[in-house]
């Protein structure tokens, strides 16, 4: 049997590589790649939650599917972002879109 | 170390890789490539996790739907003629201390949680977990707010990404 320590462990790094790819990454595409290992990670421990505290009720599950249809959301809506600024800026680098700063 | 223990190491590795790989390929064709792999590592958890259905729902929605878009988003943003540019930006080595301290201190904080080593209880035969999830997420007593709630995020998304990405003439 695994031990719920592996699950959380293995969630926690996959975490930290997704912030480590949105923290670095220049290309805005990546950020959102990095988003959605987190996102992953996240749900990953929901459900060892619900397998091994709540395996009777249906709570992490329910939590996961709605995490799930937020991650959709996000991404259609980020990438029509991303298109949309880099047909007026002609580029998708996170530190090249500066339009709010001054 | 029994089978399965190996099975859940090995398909961490693997799953753990792939998503290094992502977040440091040059190409980031190949980075959706290996954000394909590391989504079905994720999936294979889910199996061992006894939740089939959630796992099926991660290859359709993630790798079917979600990770195309991101591949047809790069292709539409990609410049052919570019000089290469660095891949991280200049905060990469602070970004690399935060991830590493917060995966050091999260693990030490779990180590002191005193069911760490847990394993997990028998499923009860009786109870079918798709059958439960689907009557929660329709049942006024439980889930169906937010469902419903989910749905309506869902039509906004995918009203507004029509929106921002059309293209005024």
């Amino acid at each position: 049997m695994i031990p719920i320590s592996y699950y959380l462990i293995f969630a926690a790094a996959l975490f930290c590589i997704g912030l480590f790819g949105v923290l670095a990454r220049r290309n805005a595409i990546a950020i959102l790649m990095g988003i959605e290992l987190m996102l992953n990670a996240v749900n990953v421990n929901l459900i060892s939650f619900w397998r091994y505290a709540t395996p009777e009720k249906i709570n992490g599950q329910v939590f996961a599917v709605i995490v799930f249809a937020v991650a959709a959301a996000e991404v259609a809506v980020g990438l029509a972002i991303f298109i949309s600024v880099y047909r007026r800026r002609g580029t998708v680098s996170a530190d090249e879109i500066d339009l709010l700063k001054w | 170390m029994t089978f399965i223990q190996l099975f859940f190491i090995f398909a961490a590795a693997a799953t753990l890789g792939a998503a290094l790989l992502v977040v440091t390929s040059r190409n980031l064709i190949h980075a959706a490539l290996w954000l394909i792999v590391s989504l079905f590592g994720v999936a294979v958890f889910y199996v061992i996790l006894n939740a089939g259905f959630l796992a099926m729902v991660q290859v359709v929605v993630y790798i079917g739907a979600i990770a195309i878009l991101m591949i047809f988003a790069i292709m539409l943003t990609r410049k052919v003629s570019q000089v290469p540019k660095p891949v991280f930006n200049s905060n990469w080595i602070w970004a690399l201390l935060i991830a590493v301290v917060m995966f050091g201190s999260m693990t030490w904080i779990l180590n002191m949680w005193p069911q760490f080593e847990a394993i997990p209880p028998a499923l009860d035969p009786s109870i079918d977990p798709l059958r439960q999830l689907g009557v929660a997420l329709v049942s006024p007593e439980a889930y169906v707010l937010p469902f419903e709630l989910a749905s309506l995020l869902l039509l906004a998304a995918l009203i507004g990404a029509i929106v921002v990405a059309w293209e005024s003439r």
